[in-house]
């Protein structure tokens, strides 16, 4: 194979989103583009997003963001070799939209289809920006996801570790917002106002973090209550809420507990590498902590830039790209939109029939 | 002319092949209609390839894409409209967005005034009525059974048995249907309109009330 142009599809939350990319010869893979339209503005006013919304947003914007995509990467519809979409985990309704979608434009180009899972492609947008990937430990958090998974390969099944067992990073994040008076999504809100916060003016819980507790499992629910009963007793004693410093002591405990369970895991486990994805590895206080820890305990850190760990179709294309260059057989024409894809299933086969590289390029 | 039709707006997953002649009615290559709610994602692009390779036609032969646009419940609707979308962007081939009823209506043929009616769920059916000469006059809408007009009506088609009305077919919109009811603009070449979907119904969402407090008061 000289280069390869894979086009890749995501949909399975409140972002539209189609990136184009180019796998060379050598296994390197470039973006050429990443183009989003997102329905979020639509969802702030109802505090979360509400799939049917979701889904109509994303019905109106495949075609449109398809061929933005393919203008901005210069790249002619016949020159695209493959298609990948996400297949799962997310909103169901959501997700059929880019699968149909995909489908179509496979079909319609002759080209192989990669329907893959969504937590994989976090993982593989990294190699965008950091290139060949090699076994590392992945702390994977966003508004649907808190997990710990060992990466072996990005063509072989993901190892779970650890998850949450409750709210997921990024919903507690969305919801501490809600009761301070922030925006949706809260991740971002919670970020700009604990830059002029004390993250030491509070100590909240750090769940799951006794001597007994699971070790790479998360709970974010106690804190997210804590932070409720600390602004209703401020409230009670006639004291207005100290929003940046509630917001930056809330902030910590989170990315404390999670850069804590991941470097844990990563130890344990003799990994020397840490990779953070998903939209909450946006949050700049968790980049910060994560360097500094990762440092100390002689980890190499990856995180891709903020852009690239919130929903895009460039992860997408970019896993596509790595199982094009495994030469991993593509997924049949029948496979459905599966809501609740296991996270050791890294590319869908066939109707009902997963399929599970147990490591060919390990 | 060669044309692909489609339509998701029932539990039907309609896909059908039909040459257009200069005049007179489309002629069916190949279809393929299979019933089942649940999987129209699975069935939809595997029917499409069928009926292309049972009569031989490549996608790139194709003409035009014909495609049902509701109403329908929600998810299985967006299917076959974003398969029909990408298609025509992937082929460089127009979309002719059909009202769904209209597809039904047009093989219960035309002679007497009709009522075409389809599952919306929820209790509810979508539904819209038909002068004795074929031309909808009312609809589409949704509503429960009991709130559908009946005066007049003499016949329904669709997903009938809760009206008490002789019952014609078809249940589903077929292939057929779906072409004749826009084969003049298909062979016009014409521009087609654009495709929205018949939703009919707002979604589903609430905005939040006051936060519920975790401390008693
Ligand atoms: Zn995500």
């Amino acid at each position: 194979m000289t280069t390869a142009i894979v086009l890749g599809v995501e949909s399975s939350c409140d972002e539209t989103g189609v990136g184009v990319v180019q796998l060379s010869g050598d296994g390197t893979v470039t973006l050429l583009a990443d183009e989003i339209a997102s329905s979020v503005d639509e969802h702030a006013r109802f505090g979360g997003v509400v799939p049917e919304v979701a889904s109509r947003a994303h019905l109106q914007a495949m075609v449109p963001t398809v061929r933005r995509a393919l203008r901005t990467a210069g790249v002619a519809p016949s020159d695209v070799d493959a298609v990948a979409v996400t297949a799962g985990p997310g909103l169901a309704g959501a997700l059929l939209v880019g699968v149909a979608a995909a489908k179509a434009y496979a079909a319609a180009w002759d080209v192989p289809l990669y329907g893959v899972n969504h937590l994989t492609a976090h993982i593989a947008v990294d190699t965008l920006e950091h290139g060949p990937l090699p076994p590392a430990l992945a702390l994977l958090v966003s508004g649907g996801h808190s997990s710990l998974l060992q990466v072996s390969s990005l063509v072989a099944p993901l190892h779970p570790l650890g998850a949450t067992i409750d709210d997921a990073a990024g919903e507690a994040f969305d919801k501490v917002a809600r009761l301070l008076g922030l925006g949706f999504p809260g991740g971002p809100f919670i970020d700009r106002a604990a830059q002029d916060g004390d993250p030491d003016s509070v100590r909240f819980p750090r769940g799951l973090t006794g001597p007994g507790d699971a070790r790479y499992d998360f709970s974010f629910s106690g804190l997210k209550t804590a932070v409720a009963r600390h602004v209703e007793a401020l409230g009670r004693q006639g004291i207005t809420v100290p929003i940046a410093d509630v917001a930056a002591a809330f902030q910590e405990a989170v990315v404390d507990v999670l850069t804590a369970k991941a470097i844990r895991a990563a130890t344990d486990r003799g990994i020397d590498i840490l990779l953070i994805g998903g939209g909450v590895a946006a949050n700049s206080r968790l980049r910060a902590l994560a360097g500094e820890r990762c440092a100390a305990a002689g980890l190499q850190l990856r995180v891709p830039r903020p852009r690239l760990c919130t929903d895009n179709g460039a992860m997408v294309a970019a896993l596509g790209a790595h199982l094009l260059a495994a030469a991993m057989p593509a997924s049949a024409l029948d496979i459905p939109a599966d809501p609740a894809l296991p996270i050791t299933t890294s590319l869908v086969g066939s109707n009902g029939a997963y399929l599970e590289n147990k490591g060919a390029a390990l | 002319m060669l044309v692909l039709a489609l339509d998701t707006a029932t539990s039907a997953v309609t896909a059908g092949l039909l040459r257009l002649p200069a005049a007179g009615s489309p002629e069916v290559l190949a279809e393929r209609v299979t019933v089942d709610a649940r999987a129209h994602c699975e069935l939809l692009m595997p029917s499409v390839c069928s009926v292309l390779a049972t009569a031989g036609v490549s996608m790139r032969d194709l003409d035009a894409v014909v495609c049902g646009v509701g109403p329908g419940p929600f998810t299985g609707l967006r299917v076959g409209m974003v398969t029909a979308a990408a298609l025509g962007d992937a082929l460089s081939l127009p979309v002719f967005p059909v009202c769904s009823l209209d597809a039904i209506a047009y093989q219960a043929g035309s002679g007497s005034p009709l009522l075409v009616i389809t599952d919306a769920r929820r209790r509810e059916v979508y539904w819209a009525r038909y002068d004795e000469s074929g031309a909808r006059i009312d609809g589409p809408h949704v509503d429960r059974p009991l709130d559908v007009p009946l005066a007049g009506v003499s016949r329904v088609a669709g997903a009938p048995g809760v009206l008490g009305l002789p019952v014609v077919p078809p249940q589903y919109p077929d292939p057929a249907g779906l072409v004749a009811v826009v084969a003049a603009a298909v062979r016009a070449r014409a521009t087609p309109g654009p495709l929205h979907p018949l939703y009919l119904r707002r979604p589903d969402a609430w905005e939040p009330g006051p936060r519920k407090r975790v401390t008693p008061v």
